[in-house]
């Protein structure tokens, strides 16, 4: 059994979910301190992605990164790269998809942040940067980690905007989830049905991980 | 010498607290949802009035005028919060160490012995605010507020969130420590028994808005004759 696409599916959703983890928090944070309008405004644009159909996703991209569109174009003429149809494509794909998990469940979290500790901090003395790194984001790992495994998970699912953005070329740009939809396909169901367990029991894994970072805590003025 | 003189407009009224405190403490007393804390704020610099002055003897911590703001980092003004705000994720010493962190490590180490024996936190240093009483929290809030090395003191109800017996017991620690501590202290409470026993002098707040000092027997007094005319 050729295990390309596990290990493609999980380099794809592991560098998707570290680029949504940086994105997601400072989105977050930055989105809680805008003007009222604009927070409206990127609130349903930041959140879009997690209601669309991927395929819609999918074909945005493609608007933008086709050899023939914008900067698709860019990339080919002075770089002669191919946006599309790479293994890394799907990145770009995945990203967008998962992004709107991420930043909800960061801003859950920081949400729930007693503000006074800020306050108490501030009036210590400490920066701004000190209490962000050392008494926020502390106080908010839980979602914040919590956000991450569920991004991860629905990152090795994501098949609608990837088959659409880099296609399915075994070897290369294979994922489990376009796998199983090819092996199906072309009536190889004895490795369609191994590819879809493999898929159950790694999601099934993470969603405990993510119930155990879930479980209610104790402790009161942390989130 | 600590002047306040601000405006600010909330909801239900507009703030307007004028006081004035020296070396002798002095009680904000009033109602809840008066403006105390509120009052509190806008000079730790977590508020911002609208207008205004807010002196610290030549030190300017705020002017609407001059458009002088400085951030809570620079004003030196230690706050005890109501519910203590310790930061959940620290130990006790972490919590201490915080408010002087710019120090060097030395000499932050020897603060931290100081501060641990002062408030008899001995023992508890690597315990989380989660596994500690009410008055011990209160004690590393203390703690940790010395370490910054404060100028002045405000005091948001202090013993609300302690019952009333360990509240009795520790009215002669704080009027202590408010003694040792020697500056400019302001104590905000809606409990004239409490406020007696710590501060001299006080001004009520009513929907915002401060009266002229008083003396606090005086209030007392006045209070406890009509409780008995009742």
């Amino acid at each position: 059994m050729d295990l390309y696409p596990l290990f493609n599916a999980l380099r794809i959703a592991a560098i998707s979910s570290v680029i949504v983890f940086f994105v997601g928090i400072a989105a977050s944070y930055y989105i809680a301190k805008a003007p009222r309008i604009i927070k409206g405004i990127l609130d349903v644009l930041f959140t879009l992605p997690l209601v669309l159909p991927p395929t819609v996703v999918g074909y945005l991209l493609l608007l933008a990164l086709g050899p023939k569109r914008a900067i698709g174009r860019f990339f080919l003429e002075a770089f002669n790269i191919h946006m599309t149809m790479q293994w890394w494509s799907a990145i770009f794909a995945v990203t967008v998809v998962v992004f709107p998990l991420m930043y909800r469940t960061a801003r859950g979290a920081f949400e729930r942040f007693d503000e006074t500790l800020a306050d108490a901090g501030r009036t210590l003395g400490l920066s701004n940067s000190y209490i962000f790194w050392h008494i926020r984001l502390p106080s908010c790992k839980q979602g914040i980690i919590a956000g991450v495994v569920l991004s991860f998970a629905r990152a090795l699912g994501e098949y609608g905007a990837t088959s659409m953005i880099a296609g399915y070329t075994p070897g290369k740009t294979a994922t489990v989830s376009t796998a199983v939809y090819q092996l199906w396909r072309t009536g190889n169901d004895a490795l369609a049905v191994k590819w879809v367990f493999i898929n159950i029991a790694i999601s099934a894994a993470v969603l405990l991980v993510v119930n155990y970072l879930e479980r209610p805590q104790r402790r009161r003025s942390s989130c | 010498m600590l002047m306040v003189d601000i405006e600010k407009r909330l909801d239900r009224y507009t703030l307007k607290a004028r006081l004035q405190c020296d070396n002798s403490p002095l009680a904000l007393f009033g109602a809840s949802g008066a403006g105390k804390s509120m009052t509190l704020k806008c000079i730790a610099g977590i508020e911002k009035p609208d207008k205004g002055v807010i002196q610290l003897n030549d030190r300017v911590l705020f002017d609407s005028e001059k458009k002088i703001n400085l951030p809570p980092q620079k004003r030196r003004v230690g706050y005890l919060f109501q519910e203590y705000a310790l930061f959940p994720d620290m130990t006790v010493s972490g919590n201490i160490k915080a408010g002087m962190h710019k120090l060097p490590k030395q000499e932050r180490e020897e603060r931290l012995r100081e501060l641990i024996t002062r408030f008899q936190l001995d023992g508890m240093e690597n315990r989380r605010p989660d596994t500690l009483s009410g008055g011990e929290k209160q004690r590393v809030a203390l703690a940790r507020i010395f370490a910054s090395s404060p100028e002045v003191l405000l005091l948001d109800e202090p013993f609300s969130s302690l019952d009333t017996l360990l509240k009795y017991q520790l009215i002669p620690y704080i009027r202590e420590i408010i003694a040792v501590f020697g500056g400019e202290t302001i104590l905000v409470s809606h409990d004239i028994e409490e406020v007696r026993r710590l501060c001299p002098a006080l001004s009520v707040i009513t929907d915002g808005a401060t009266s002229t000092i008083k003396d606090t027997e005086a209030l007392y007094q006045q209070i406890k004759s009509q409780y008995e005319t009742l």
